[in-house]
């Protein structure tokens, strides 16, 4: 059978997008549109489960099967659909107040157990549909309606806990970097467990800018790295800028003509990964984008179904008449 | 000289890491298998090891069983094996006047008896007198019995169950191979524990019999059951196989989702070998996520159910309500037990009815049936699930820790006679509407992802009817809430008329659930006396069987009982303007059938 040809109008609903002028969430749409539409899978067996906030509404304009959940929940559902049908592609939107606050005892979980279905975290380090909290990626000190002195919390760092919870696959992406977006989405899509992708996306309504300090194209270049498996971790102009190991932390250094002290990015190395994930941009440090870490290992799905057939092969189809005529029986 | 006795009650008590409830169980099993009919009532505390010796940590099982019909697990018992000093004076006041009671006398140190808050023993003054007691030095002759097999103290100490058992087995005339036969099964790959329990159930039987201490053994004749094949069974066993056979009647996966929690566990353990059956099962991170992949699972097309107790419908009441406004089949089990929040985990309770039928955000109407006995659990899983699938809506069983853990002879039935299950599954894309109706039932389709050419999105927000799509339309959400509660009232199709057990005229008791048994007993009394008394017994609480308004304006007195502060008589004023009564016990403990009696009598003569 010959895969279908699909263009990105295939997977728009008729549905209006009723997010703000200027979201993020519009690039971050258009691009899962495109990227979907060229994977090569029959329409009918993507499904795209949300929880609740702006990022949830996601489902309603993508034309295939979609279900916007509860707030916090749509680990759980996306839990229970991939291991009732695991022949489809499933991808859950959430975002941050969504994944990390009401919902993260659900997405720990999720990684933990490495159901294989894509995972895309909007983070926009605010709440939005409610109109203007602090969330649990906000900055300490963020003055909003609901922290008029600054905020008290510490913020999550997304990818750090995705680690730290297991994931099997952790990437960020950015919602104006729509190549690398595109990109990252599909090599999301080859993975086996859970993939976890982070974006930044910015809300230009109630925490505009929030990114800007790297995403600006003035300043994109000198102050993101974009990971690359295999190759050195370097950036800035004409990549003078690269990581080193010193002692048992990373060290920002002027490269200068030879990279082959550079560190090397390897995404199988989880104590790399786990240095990389705490880069947050301050001081002389890049923000990284692109691919953390990714492990191969058996999917909660996969071994759900395997424990039904090898119950099947040992035990045979079960006889409901044997079920019932079983245990202390006797006969009057 | 062996005695014939119509009906006997015996209760074991000890602590509870004695293994009462095993021995409990074992005696139900041999009861069952020389076919007397029989109740039983676990009663323990939910503490796994509540501190030895204390009164808080006594566990109790108590058997009824009769060469009659009975359906209560009794109200005093004839028979008290009680392990140490708690057990004794905890459970002597339910032991009748002249009651047998075997006491282990090594349980009655002066620390049993600190532990047990007695100032003096109670085999040296006169708490017995008035019983026919035999204090047998248990711990002592079920060391002596397993002398041989160099086992240490504690490993011996162990067996003291068994030797207890035995003893009972002479006083029943009860046959020892079932459990012989049970012990070898279960130890057969620890040869000395095997041998050192068949040691002390054979010592205690021997001992009965040699010290003709017992004036008398009792023998309970054959209960008259009809012909066929029978089955010990207890509820949550009873559930968990009437949802593999729906699972059967649909041709569809069963998903159970499920967190640990009392009393409601066992379903999940019933259920987690039945995969060859078609039954899957997902124990969760909490009660939202195990109720959320539920309905995960039946937007996939399996039937999805969740069971818990109480507190956990009270963390998933608003994915039921998601399950409502996204019409999508789901089973809710709960398993009540005593509340508010903790409460009484192991003592049973019937206060979750209002819960369930009301404990949600908005308008959210969900079909509620509750089981009346064990077995009855069987028929009741099946239910819910065909009004499930069949109105694409969540429906309850409320079922609870009395009929959960308690067990009766199921007579086994007849497969081919089973109701049929149809699912609306849709695949022809061809004009298809998500929320588009059928007439007669106004239910949805079930088009499940995967299928082609029906890509479509659901979701809490309101729906316009029809289509499916996000609706603010003030109009369509008041129709949308009517139809979802039309769809559900629609269900009384499936409800047989009311059955009328007795008079028709007097007092009406009108109970729900678990507290059957005992109300039939407390009406069956009243009735020898004379007095009119009829019952009936609601199984479907949403929607109520249509021809019960009529039945209630029949009778001059309506009386409901309820382990609640009354719940039920609520629903039936509010739905027939009834002048209903209520009585009510909420004190963890099932009614008994004098006090059902009593309250019979008072309404009679009010």
């Amino acid at each position: 059978m010959t895969a279908p040809v699909y263009k990105k109008k295939d997977f728009m609903s008729d549905q209006l997008v009723r997010w703000c002028p200027g979201c993020g969430d519009y690039s971050i749409l258009s691009q899962v549109q495109t990227v979907l539409a060229s994977l090569g899978r029959p329409r009918e067996e993507f499904a795209v489960i949300s929880g609740i906030g702006c990022s949830s509404r996601f489902p309603y304009y993508m034309n295939t099967y979609g279900f916007h959940t509860l707030h916090g929940r749509a680990p759980a559902f996306a839990t229970g659909l991939k291991v009732t049908r695991p022949e489809l592609s499933v991808w859950m939107v959430t975002g941050d107040g969504d994944a990390l606050s009401i919902g993260g005892n659900h997405l720990i979980h999720l990684f933990r157990r490495n159901v294989d279905l894509n995972v895309m975290l909007f983070n926009n380090r605010i709440y939005g549909l409610t109109k203007g909290q602090y969330s649990p990626t906000s900055e300490i000190g963020k003055k909003t309606k609901s922290s008029p002195m600054g905020s008290l919390e510490e913020p999550f760092n997304p990818l750090a806990l995705a680690l730290g919870a297991g994931a099997s696959y952790v990437a960020r992406s950015v919602d104006v970097f729509t190549q690398h977006l595109r990109d990252q989405l599909a090599a999301a899509d080859t993975h086996r467990g859970t993939s976890f992708l982070e974006i930044y996306q910015n809300c230009n309504i109630f925490n505009d800018g929030a990114f800007t300090g790297f995403t600006d194209r003035g300043v994109r270049d000198e102050r993101v790295l974009y990971l690359e498996p295999g190759q050195p971790l370097v950036w800035g102009t004409e990549q003078r800028k690269g990581l080193v190991l010193d002692g048992l932390k990373l060290k920002v250094v002027d490269v200068g003509d030879d990279v082959s002290h550079v560190l090397v990015h390897d995404p199988s190395n989880r104590t790399l990964a786990t240095m990389l994930v705490a880069l947050d941009g301050s001081g002389d440090t890049p923000v990284p984008v692109g691919l953390f870490y990714k492990e191969e290992r058996a999917t909660y799905d996969g071994a759900f179904q395997a424990q039904v057939a090898e119950a099947r092969q040992k035990l045979g189809n079960g006889e409901l008449a044997k079920l019932i005529d079983a245990g202390d029986t006797w006969t009057v | 000289m062996t005695q014939s006795a119509a009906n006997v009650v015996i209760r074991f008590a000890g602590d509870s890491g004695d293994g009462m409830q095993l021995v409990g169980g074992q005696f139900t099993r041999t009861t069952a298998l020389a076919g007397n009919d029989l109740a039983t009532l676990p009663d323990f505390p939910a503490e796994i090891r509540a501190p030895a010796g204390t009164r808080e940590g006594v566990s109790g099982f108590q058997i009824h069983f009769a060469s009659h019909d009975i359906f209560t697990p009794g109200d005093e018992t004839d028979a008290l094996v009680a392990m140490n000093a708690a057990a004794l004076v905890t459970n002597l006041p339910r032991l009748r006047a002249g009651g047998l009671v075997i006491v282990n006398s090594d349980g009655f140190s002066a620390g049993d008896l600190t532990k047990a808050r007695l100032q003096t023993s109670p085999l040296e003054d006169d708490t017995l007198a008035g019983y026919r007691s035999v204090p047998t030095p248990i711990t002592t002759l079920t060391r002596n019995a397993v002398e041989e097999l160099g086992l240490s103290t504690k490993e011996a100490d162990r067996c003291k169950n068994f030797f207890a058992l035995g003893m009972v087995y002479w006083v029943y005339g009860r046959d020892l191979a079932p459990t012989e036969a049970w012990l070898t099964a279960k130890f057969s790959k620890k040869p000395v524990v095997l041998q050192a329990n068949l040691n002390a159930l054979r010592a205690g039987r021997n001992y009965a019999q040699t010290i003709e201490l017992f004036q008398d053994t009792w023998e309970v004749p054959k209960a008259d059951f009809a012909p066929g094949r029978y089955r010990n069974i207890t509820g949550n066993t009873a559930l968990a196989i009437g949802l593999a056979a729906a699972a059967q009647k649909t041709g569809q996966t069963l998903f159970y989702g499920s967190y640990p929690i009392t009393p409601a566990s066992d379903i999940l353990h019933a259920l987690a070998p039945f995969k060859h059956y078609g039954v899957t099962t997902f124990q969760a991170e909490d009660e939202i996520a195990a109720v959320c992949a539920a309905i995960g699972a039946s937007y996939g097309g399996n039937i999805g159910v969740t069971g818990t107790s109480g507190p956990g419908v009270a963390l998933k009441g608003e994915a039921i309500g998601l399950a409502v406004m996204a019409e999508l089949p789901l089973v809710v089990i709960c398993v009540q037990r005593g509340g508010p929040s903790t409460g009484l985990p192991t003592k049973t309770e019937q206060a979750d009815l209002l819960q369930a039928l009301y404990g949600r955000n908005g308008e959210a109407p969900v079909a509620v049936i509750a089981p009346s006995s064990p077995s009855d659990c069987f028929r009741t899983a099946i239910e819910a699930v065909k009004f499930a699938v069949e109105a694409m809506v969540p429906c309850f069983i409320l079922s609870d820790g009395y009929i959960g853990n308690g067990a009766e002879p199921w007579p086994l039935p007849d497969l081919d006679a089973l109701p049929d299950i149809t699912p609306a599954f849709r695949t022809d894309p061809e004009g298809f509407l998500p929320y588009e109706r059928d007439p007669e039932t106004l239910s949805r389709p079930w088009a499940i992802p995967g299928t082609p050419g029906m890509e479509h999105r659901i979701g809490g927000l309101e729906k316009e009817d029809g289509t499916g799509n996000v609706s603010y339309d003030p109009k369509n959400h008041q129709h949308m809430c009517e139809v979802r509660a039309a769809k559900v009232q629609k269900l009384q199709r499936f409800i047989p008329p009311t059955a009328i057990h007795g008079d028709d005229e007097g007092v009406l008791v009108v109970g729900w659930g678990g507290t059957w048994g005992a109300i039939r007993s407390g009406v069956d009394a009243c009735r020898k006396e004379g007095l009119k008394v009829a019952q009936i017994h609601l199984r479907n609480l949403n929607p109520l069987p249509a021809d019960l308004g009529d039945i209630l304006k029949r009778y001059d007195r309506v009386l409901v009982p309820e382990l609640n502060l009354g719940q039920l008589v609520k629903v039936l004023r509010d739905a027939y303007l009834v002048d209903a009564r209520s009585f009510c016990k909420i004190q963890g403990q099932p009614f008994l059938t004098r006090e059902i009696a009593d309250a019979i009598r008072q309404e009679a003569a009010r």
